[in-house]
C-alpha cells in the first residue's frame, strides 16, 4: 500500500537498527520517553523494542487522552448519561474506562443509559437533528488532534441554533503535560528530568507544529523529535535522538515533515481559538492539577457547554488504591512493573485507564508484549 | 385461503407474529416458496429426516449483523453459510437447516422476500435443505430489524477426526484465502462511517472445499472458520485447545489492500477482522504442500496460503513474525474493536 510499504520495508529497517546499534555508544545508556500513546502501541505492535539494543530504553509516556483523564471526570460522564433526557455520545474508546466502583459508560448503557458510541462530533449533531424531544451531549475528550473537529461541531451547532446539543468539554493540552513530566518526572520536583530525549507527537503536531516545544530544548536542555507511526518513522526518530544526544545537542527536529509543518495547521488552529479558551487549571490522572493545561467552551459559546447547562458536579474520586496508572503515565514506572498489571488487571477487566485504552501503555504491554 | 400478501408494498405487524392467519400467510407467501423441498413442504410440527449412517453433527448460530445487507451478502445467506461451515470444519458433510426468525415489528415484506430468496439460494448452493423454519414477530424497538438463528445437522464419517486439540508441534498453519473481507465490508458499510469501497464480504459456504480436501487424504487435524474475533482469535483458541504455541508469518498473510486501508485509517487489526467464508486448516508439515495444492485448485481456495506452524510453546499461544525480524503476541480480542481517537 502507498505511503504505508515504504515505512515498513524490512531493508531499510534492519539498517537503521544497525545505525542505531553504532550510535549508541554511551554507557549510561538513553533513555527515551515516547510522549504519544499512539507511538507506543507501533512500538509493541511492530515488535520493534526487543529488536532496540540494550542501551537504549523506551519510557512510555501520558500521550493517551482516555488515560489522562481523571476518574472525577468519569463520573461525571456516567452521571450525566444515565439522565432520562440525555443521549450521551462517546468515541469508543472511553466506553469501557471505569469511573467509581468499576462503573464504566458501557455498564451504564447496560443499566439503561442511552450510550451511542460515535466516529465524529458531527455524528453527535447529526443525532441532535434526528432526535429533538432529547438532549444530545458529546464527550469531548482528546489532545489538540480532536480538539479541532469538536470547535467545528460547536460552530455548527452555534450557526444552525441547535438547542439539544452541548459538549462535555475535557480537551487537554500537549506542551503542559510535556512540562510537567520534564520538571516533575521523577516524582521531586526540582530533581530534573528522567530521560534523555522525547519521541514527540505526529498527529499533535501536525495541529500545534514544531514550535509548540521550543522550551523542551531551550529550557530543559532535551532534545525532541517529532516522529510519524509507522516503524521506519520511530527507528529513524531514535537515530536523530540518539545523534543529538552524543553531540550534546537539544534541538526540536521533525521526523515527520510529510505530515507535520513548523507552523502546525493555521486554519485548526484559528478554530479551536475561536471556540476555545485556556482553564485555569485542570485535574490530569497521574499529574493532580495543571495549570493553563485543558481548554474550555468559550463564553460565546456557553449555551453549548454541558457542564454549565447540567451544572455538572464533580465528586472527589480516587483511583482504585491498586492502580498505578499514575506511575506509569508519568514514566515512572514500566507497565510490567505495575503490581496488579495482568493480574488482577487484563484488558476483560480493567483496574484503570491505561489497560484500556487502544493507546494506554498497559493495553500495548499486555496485548503484545512479554515475548522474551 | 386468504388473498396473497403485497409484499412491494405491505410490512410486517404484530399480528403476523400470533400464529392466525396472518403468521401462515407469512410463510406462504415469503419464506416457503423460496426455501421449499419435501420434508419441509409436508408443514409438520416436526421435520422428519431418513438418516444415513455416521456420526451427527450439529450447530447452532445466531445473527444479529447491522446493517442487515451489505456488499457480498446479507443476513439471509449469512446465517446459512455461517451454520454450514461449523458443520463442515468438524470434517462433515452439512445435510439439512432450521432457521429461526425474530423479526421486527414495521420490517417491509419485500426486505423479507429478499433474505428469503438469498436464503434459499445459499442453501441449494451449498447441498443443504431448510426442514425447519419459526417466524416470531416483536414489538418496534424490541429488534433491530430482523435476527435470525439457524442450525446446521450434517454428517461426518466413523474415520474423521478433526478436533481443536489436535494441534501437534510441528504442523502447518494454512489458510484458505483473504483474511477479513467480511469484517471489513460490514465495517465499511455502515452508515456512520461513510466510507466508500469496493470491499466485498467473502460471505460463502466452504462445505465443497473441504469436502475436496478431505478427499485428497491428506491427515487433517484442526479446521476452523474464524468468523467472530478473526484469525488471531481462532488461532489462539486452537493453541489453547491443543496446549502448543502458534507462530504466524506477517508477510504469508493474505490480506487485500481494501482491507488494510480500512484497518490503517480505523486504527484496527485486520488479525481480528471477521471472515465468513474462509477457513483455517492445521496438517502434518509432511502433507501441507499437497494440501495446499489442493485447497488452490478450488475456487474456493485458490489464494490459500501456509502462514505458519505449530510450536511447542504453550506459555504464549500465538506469535506473529514481523517481516523485518519483529515479533509480537496476538492476544484474543477483548470486547469489539474500536476505531482509535486520534
Amino acid at each position: 500500500m502507498k505511503f504505508i510499504d515504504e515505512y515498513r520495508d524490512s531493508e531499510v529497517i534492519r539498517s537503521l537498527l544497525s545505525q542505531i546499534s553504532e550510535e549508541a555508544v554511551r554507557e549510561e545508556g538513553y533513555r527515551l520517553m515516547e510522549f504519544c500513546g499512539g507511538h507506543t502501541h507501533a512500538f509493541y505492535r511492530y515488535g520493534l523494542l526487543p529488536l532496540l539494543p540494550e542501551r537504549v530504553t523506551m519510557v512510555h509516556g501520558p500521550g493517551c487522552p482516555v488515560c489522562v483523564l481523571p476518574i472525577s471526570r468519569i463520573d461525571a460522564a456516567v452521571t450525566l448519561a444515565a439522565r432520562e433526557d440525555v443521549i450521551f455520545c462517546s468515541y469508543g474508546d472511553m466506553l469501557r474506562v471505569p469511573g467509581s466502583d468499576g462503573k464504566s459508560l458501557l455498564k451504564a448503557k447496560a443499566e439503561g443509559a442511552d450510550v451511542r458510541m460515535i466516529y465524529s462530533p458531527l455524528d453527535a449533531l447529526k443525532l441532535a437533528d434526528q432526535n429533538p424531544g432529547s438532549q444530545v451531549v458529546f464527550f469531548a475528550v482528546g489532545f489538540e488532534t480532536t480538539a479541532p473537529a469538536t470547535a467545528l461541531a460547536l460552530k455548527q451547532a452555534f450557526a444552525r441554533k441547535i438547542p439539544n446539543f452541548t459538549v462535555f468539554c475535557n480537551h487537554v493540552l500537549t506542551p503542559p503535560a510535556m512540562r510537567a513530566i520534564l520538571e516533575h518526572g521523577d516524582g521531586e520536583p526540582g530533581e530534573g528530568s528522567v530521560v534523555d530525549g522525547i519521541v514527540g507527537p505526529g498527529h499533535v503536531s501536525a495541529i500545534i507544529g514544531c514550535d509548540a516545544y521550543r522550551f523542551v530544548a531551550e529550557e530543559n536542555r532535551i532534545p525532541l523529535v517529532i516522529s510519524g507511526f509507522e516503524p521506519v518513522d520511530l527507528l529513524e526518530s531514535i537515530l536523530m535522538l540518539l545523534h543529538q544526544i552524543n553531540e550534546g545537542a537539544a534541538e526540536i527536529e521533525n521526523q515527520y515533515v510529510r505530515v507535520v509543518k513548523d507552523e502546525g495547521n493555521l486554519q485548526a488552529i484559528r478554530l479551536m481559538d475561536e471556540v476555545f479558551e485556556l482553564r485555569g487549571s485542570f485535574e490530569w490522572r497521574g499529574f493532580g492539577m495543571l495549570p493553563d493545561s485543558a481548554q474550555k467552551i468559550s463564553s460565546k459559546y456557553a449555551p453549548f457547554d454541558a457542564e454549565l447547562k447540567f451544572q455538572v458536579q464533580f465528586s472527589e474520586a480516587h483511583d482504585h488504591r491498586a492502580c498505578q496508572c499514575a506511575d506509569v503515565l508519568r514514566g515512572l514506572i514500566q507497565p510490567e512493573q505495575c503490581t496488579v498489571f495482568a493480574k488482577v488487571c487484563t484488558p476483560e477487566n480493567p483496574l484503570g485507564a491505561c489497560m484500556v485504552s487502544s493507546e494506554g501503555a498497559c493495553a500495548a504491554a499486555y496485548s503484545y508484549g512479554g515475548i522474551s | 385461503m386468504s388473498r396473497k400478501l403485497d409484499i412491494e408494498h405491505g410490512f410486517v405487524d404484530l399480528s403476523f407474529g400470533a400464529g392466525g392467519i396472518a403468521s401462515a400467510q407469512l410463510t406462504r407467501d415469503i419464506f416457503s416458496p423460496e426455501f421449499s423441498n419435501p420434508i419441509l413442504d409436508r408443514m409438520e410440527d416436526g421435520a422428519v429426516i431418513d438418516m444415513p449412517d455416521g456420526r451427527l453433527v450439529v450447530s447452532t448460530d445466531s445473527h444479529v449483523i447491522s446493517p442487515i445487507f451489505f456488499p457480498g451478502g446479507d443476513i439471509g445467506s449469512l446465517a446459512i453459510h455461517g451454520s454450514v461451515n461449523d458443520v463442515a470444519m468438524m470434517g462433515a458433510k452439512p445435510l439439512h437447516m432450521s432457521v429461526g426468525f425474530i423479526i421486527e415489528e414495521g420490517v417491509p415484506f419485500s426486505t423479507l422476500k429478499r433474505i428469503a430468496i438469498s436464503m434459499g439460494a445459499a442453501a441449494r448452493e451449498a447441498g443443504v435443505s431448510i426442514v425447519a423454519a419459526d417466524t416470531k414477530v416483536v414489538k418496534k424497538g424490541e429488534a433491530d430489524q430482523l435476527y435470525i438463528t439457524s442450525t446446521c445437522f450434517g454428517l461426518v464419517s466413523e474415520d474423521i477426526h478433526v478436533g481443536a486439540d489436535r494441534a501437534r508441534e510441528g504442523d502447518r498453519v494454512i489458510v484458505s484465502g483473504f483474511i477479513g473481507d467480511h469484517g471489513a465490508a460490514v465495517m465499511a458499510s455502515r452508515e456512520e462511517l461513510s466510507l466508500t469501497s469496493n470491499l466485498k464480504s467473502d460471505s460463502q459456504s466452504v462445505s465443497d472445499l473441504v469436502a475436496a480436501m478431505l478427499a485428497s487424504g491428506t491427515d487433517i487435524h484442526v479446521m476452523r472458520d474464524p468468523t467472530r474475533g478473526g484469525l488471531a482469535t481462532s488461532l489462539n483458541e486452537i493453541a489453547t485447545t491443543s496446549a502448543v504455541g502458534i507462530e504466524i508469518d506477517e508477510a504469508a498473510i493474505p490480506v487485500r489492500e481494501g482491507v488494510r486501508a480500512v484497518s490503517e485509517l480505523l486504527g484496527l487489526d485486520p488479525l481480528y477482522f471477521a471472515c465468513e467464508g474462509r477457513l483455517l486448516v492445521i496438517c502434518p508439515a509432511e502433507g501441507a504442500e499437497a494440501l495446499l495444492a489442493c485447497m488452490r485448485q478450488h475456487a474456493k481456495g485458490e489464494d490459500a496460503a501456509i502462514i505458519g506452524e505449530v510450536t511447542g510453546r504453550p506459555d504464549i499461544p500465538l506469535i506473529l513474525r514481523s517481516t523485518f525480524g519483529g515479533s509480537r503476541i496476538v492476544s484474543m480480542l477483548t470486547g469489539d474493536q474500536m476505531p482509535r481517537i486520534c
